[in-house]
């Protein structure tokens, strides 16, 4: 049986503790928290498994390998739903849905008929749309913390620790999943901010992640249940401070406004802030050194292209098979 | 070629640094398009503990002139403060100014631009003034210190073109000796090609290349245009008529041929 060390309990960590898991390995998994939290940027994921929508800007295999993302999530959580993603626009923005399905694939063009049918909160207020049936979303702190409890009852051990994983590749296979805290070892690593917000507003009911196209503030809302949503995402080169600049907070929710006056009703549960680790094609990386490998870049495809890369890690541990998105082997 | 505060430029394209699918793509358009200068923005709170500074160290790698902007200032204090953040993180003179008016149609408040202009010249910068093809803000504008021009071609993003074509000989007629750059509203290369043969020094763009399909194939589009621009500025154009005028003589020639 292999032995392997898997540090960070993100996404990234717990998707290829998972996986390994379930190829035969013997898995300790660290992290210097001891429960999932806002120090991981999953944390504040909106949780969209929309490989084709990203298509619209993100390179093909984020579109390629998001596609098993569903799946995927699907046999280890029940924290999945399959509704499609409707992508609308402004009426004076509607170039911008042009071009979006121009880019894209796997969608239908709606009319507001359609848009209403699919979600009668949007009323009347968009004349076209474009409709992803095939895409789902999944509510990322669920899925977190499904995943990570079903890991350490198939016997992972956990153990809190601020660790530095070269240090316990000295003494074992180890998995550097720490996304942006890696920064200090990978020097083609930045942040690329992203502020969100939480939303409880029961006044409205949506049944699947919304798209709003501006050619400035594109905006996503994200339905969790129960009348609470979250808001997202700004995108901003540069590693992320403490705090949501009032500026992206206007942008943010002036866009929900636009999508339903309803919004302006909504209580502000969280806001959030943090740095999406990202390399300079924004695509993953998977690198290996000795007895260290790195899985790092998910930049704002976390959930999308996690399982994607913990297969590939996997592989590679256990197959000696090269991931497509390795860039380096160190002797 | 007329020159930019002294620096002579191998070519008049600038590309904005926003918006691109990522920084490699960007890094790619660069490359493709031979591109001499570059702007970017800088947000004021990423400026202010350094958080931008992965982000610059690409544009600095990139090995080209850095034109950093102050896009999204609303004000003159803020266009300031932001012209000297960008002058610490970027160690130049050079500033791209913007003093927006409007939010929604993203216009220059050309008095607050006049005004920051005076401002930042006395202070030691280079300023580079986003403003209209109006004749006498231009003039209040060389007058504040700038030695550049740079009237729109179309609201910011829109991708028109050249809007307003008279306005914008006039402004090349009345100001033989100042360096004119087209930024923004650019959206096609044949746009570009067209200012270059009103006889504009260089054109700013970043919307119509980092959102085209392809950013860097569109780069490179648009860096053929501008020299074909150039080109048929340098080699004085004909001068249309009303009339055919056959370029073979006519007389003489046989009758069934």
């Amino acid at each position: 049986m292999k032995d392997v060390t898997v540090i960070g309990a993100g996404v990234a960590g717990l998707c290829v503790a998972r996986t390994l898991l379930d190829r035969g390995a013997h898995v300790v998994l660290v992290d210097r928290h001891e429960e999932n939290g806002p120090h991981a940027c999953s944390w504040w994921a909106g949780g969209m498994l929309a490989p084709f929508c990203e298509g619209e800007s993100a390179e093909e295999p984020v579109v390629r390998l998001g596609a098993e993302a569903a799946d995927w999530w699907a046999s280890k959580t029940d924290a999945v739903a399959r509704r499609g993603s409707l992508v609308v626009s402004p009426a004076r923005d509607s170039a911008d849905l042009a071009r979006f399905a121009r880019r894209t694939r796997a969608h239908r063009a709606v009319t507001a008929g359609e848009i209403t049918a699919l979600e009668p909160d949007l009323g009347e207020r968009f004349a076209q749309g474009l409709f992803f049936e095939s895409e789902a979303h999944l509510a990322p702190r669920a899925a977190l913390a499904q995943l990570r409890e079903g890991v350490i009852a198939d016997g992972a051990v956990f153990r809190q620790e601020d660790a530095d994983p070269a240090h316990h590749a000295q003494r074992g296979l180890t998995i550097d999943c720490r996304g942006y805290q890696a920064r200090t070892d990978l020097s083609d690593l930045r942040g690329v901010k992203g502020e969100m917000l939480i939303l409880s507003c029961p006044d409205v009911t949506l049944h699947r992640p919304i798209r709003m196209l501006h050619p400035r503030v594109p905006l996503y809302i994200v339905p969790r249940g129960d009348g609470i949503f979250m808001l997202g995402a700004t995108m901003i080169e540069g590693r992320a401070g403490g705090h949501v600049t009032a500026r992206s907070l206007l942008e943010l929710l002036s866009a929900a406004y636009a999508l339903n006056p309803a919004f302006g009703e909504a209580e502000v549960l969280e806001i959030g802030v943090d740095s999406r680790p990202a390399f300079p094609d924004n695509l993953p990386r998977i690198r290996r050194d000795g007895q260290l490998i790195r899985a790092n870049g998910l930049f704002r495809h976390g959930f999308l292209l996690a399982p994607a890369v913990a297969r590939m890690v996997a592989d590679l541990i256990f197959d000696d098979a090269t991931p497509e998105v390795m860039d380096e082997t160190a002797a | 070629m007329r020159d930019f505060y002294g620096i002579t430029l191998a070519n008049g394209l600038m590309l904005g640094t926003a918006q691109y699918p990522s920084p490699a793509i960007l890094a790619d358009a660069f490359k493709r398009s031979d591109a001499s200068v570059a702007t970017v923005s800088l947000r004021r709170e990423s400026g202010r503990d350094r958080a931008g500074q992965d982000f610059w160290a690409l544009i600095r790698d990139l090995g080209v002139h850095v034109l950093p902007n102050t896009a999204g200032c609303h004000s003159v204090k803020e266009a300031v403060t932001t012209a000297h953040m960008a002058r610490e993180v970027f160690d130049t003179r050079w500033i791209k100014l913007e003093v927006i008016g409007e939010e929604d149609t993203l216009q220059p408040d050309v008095f607050g631009l006049v005004e920051a202009a005076r401002i930042l010249t006395e202070d030691g910068f280079q300023v580079f003034p986003y403003t209209t093809e109006d004749l006498v803000v231009a003039d209040k504008l060389l007058q504040a210190g700038c030695e550049v021009l740079m009237p729109w071609g179309a609201p910011i993003g829109s991708g028109l073109g050249l809007n307003n074509i008279f306005g914008l000989r006039a402004m090349r007629a009345h100001f033989p000796n100042t360096p004119l750059v087209i930024d923004a509203g650019l959206g096609l290369p044949s746009q570009a090609a067209a200012a270059m043969e009103l006889g504009f020094d260089a054109i700013l763009l970043n919307t119509a290349v980092a959102k085209a399909g392809d950013p860097a194939l569109m780069a490179e589009g648009f860096a053929a245009a501008l020299r074909a621009g150039q080109l048929a500025a340098q080699a004085d154009p004909m001068t249309p008529r009303d009339m055919a005028a056959p370029s073979t003589p006519v007389i003489g020639k046989a009758f069934l041929s």
